[in-house]
């Protein structure tokens, strides 16, 4: 699969017509060379420890923490939708969650270190219910000397 | 959009990018869009050399003087090699008997496909260590009965957990049920590296699985829980699925 043109005619419909909002500031963070940096990943495919309780629709209820040492055979998915493929997913969690790639980035020296926490939102919801969650938690990364974030969609 | 607040906040951001019209009103500060599938932003399973040519190229982008940044990732996956490989269904004997009900004899046939396809569930748990199948919070066994309640009354008896609405624990039900069946399936000889089209094709036309599935959904359909009913319309079957409107297995 490559791109909208090879999903089903609704399908593209659907996702032509997802209204996304504009923003009038440009703003640019400049920063380290990536080989200095300590970098987060914040995820939207629904991600959480198997213990942790499922997303939901909840106002309010918008993320879950994944542990910087998290094990990858120790992530499930409780994303809503149905309509992306999940077979990946099964065989490989770097395949949505690529925590394993970041570590060997970090052994090689291509980045500087990895998050003591990383995050997860759950995208079937409008992200712009998410602005204050995610100004805070903008403030928790940047107590844990984040200077990069990578955000990996589903 | 988390990029724009969370670049307003000083914390420097790149993403990935999966539908670039998305991305190109939105204008996050730096994207690099990928011509893979939905659900597979790195693109490829168990290809760590692949994975880390795309985060690579994701992270570089922080490196950049100015922006905002929407980049295209050259390539694809990698095609996948090899002759097709037949996808083995269990063998499952039709359970008659004139003195239970059709839906009685499909939970039946669903069961004893279920417990079939359980030695490569175990072999797929072995060789990969972890499996997603859990956020129900039941065993599998507990799984079938629990959406097999649903086609032998309108609505199940009692929800097996106090902690989520009856539909969200449907969803999640049916969420393992499909992992289940695709951890078994994917730790078949041959079968890991094949498409998810094919396991798709596979499991809503030649499981019995799939069509339980079916059932279960036009059953929901009707129930009179409004949640029961948006579960039933958008959690079960993926849209392509309906939309192509393949038959099942009889």
């Amino acid at each position: 699969m490559v791109s909208l043109e090879k999903l089903h005619p609704e399908e593209r419909n659907f996702l032509e017509n997802v209204p996304c909002p504009t923003f009038a500031a440009q703003p640019w963070v400049r920063g380290k060379k990536l080989k200095e940096r300590r970098v987060a990943i914040i995820s939207t495919a629904g991600l959480h420890q198997p213990e942790d309780r499922p997303f939901t629709s909840v106002e309010g209820d918008y993320y879950r923490i994944i542990p910087g040492d998290i094990q990858s055979n120790n992530l499930v998915m409780s994303h809503v939708s149905v309509n992306f493929d999940r077979t990946g997913f099964y065989r490989d969690l770097n395949v949505v969650f690529p925590i394993d790639r970041l570590r060997e980035l970090a052994e090689s020296g291509d980045i500087g270190s990895i998050a003591s926490f990383h995050y997860s939102f759950m995208g079937a919801d409008d992200p712009m219910r998410w602005e204050q969650t995610a100004r805070h938690l903008a403030g928790l990364l940047k107590k844990d000397n984040i200077d990069a974030v990578l955000l990996v969609p589903v | 959009m988390l990029a724009h607040f969370l670049e307003e906040e000083g914390l420097a951001t790149t993403q990935i990018s999966l539908i670039r019209l998305h991305t190109d009103v939105i204008k996050p500060p730096r994207a690099l869009w990928v011509p893979f599938e939905l659900g597979r932003p790195l693109g490829e399973p168990n290809n760590p050399a692949f994975q880390k040519r795309v985060l690579m190229s994701a992270l570089g982008l922080l490196e950049a003087p100015r922006g905002p940044l929407l980049i295209d990732f050259p390539d694809d996956t990698p095609l996948l090699g090899g002759a097709p490989v037949m996808l083995a269904c269990p063998y499952v004997p039709p359970a008659e008997d004139a003195e239970t009900t059709q839906a009685d004899r499909l939970c039946k046939t669903f069961k004893t496909e279920m417990t079939s396809m359980r030695p490569w569930y175990d072999q797929a748990l072995k060789k990969r260590g972890r499996t997603i199948v859990g956020i129900s919070k039941l065993t599998p066994e507990a799984i079938a009965d629990f959406l097999c309640s649903f086609l032998e009354g309108s609505t199940p008896t009692q929800n097996p957990r106090q902690d989520v609405s009856l539909a969200y624990q449907l969803g999640y039900s049916v969420e393992d049920l499909k992992a289940y069946y695709y951890e078994a399936i994917t730790a078949q000889p041959g079968a890991d590296v094949l498409s998810s089209e094919d396991l798709d094709k596979w499991f809503w036309e030649n499981t019995v699985a799939g069509k339980f599935l079916r059932e279960l959904r036009g059953i929901c359909l009707k129930n009179e829980d409004k949640l029961l009913q948006q579960t039933a319309a958008r959690r079960i079957i993926p849209q392509k699925t309906l939309l192509t409107n393949t038959g099942g297995k009889g």
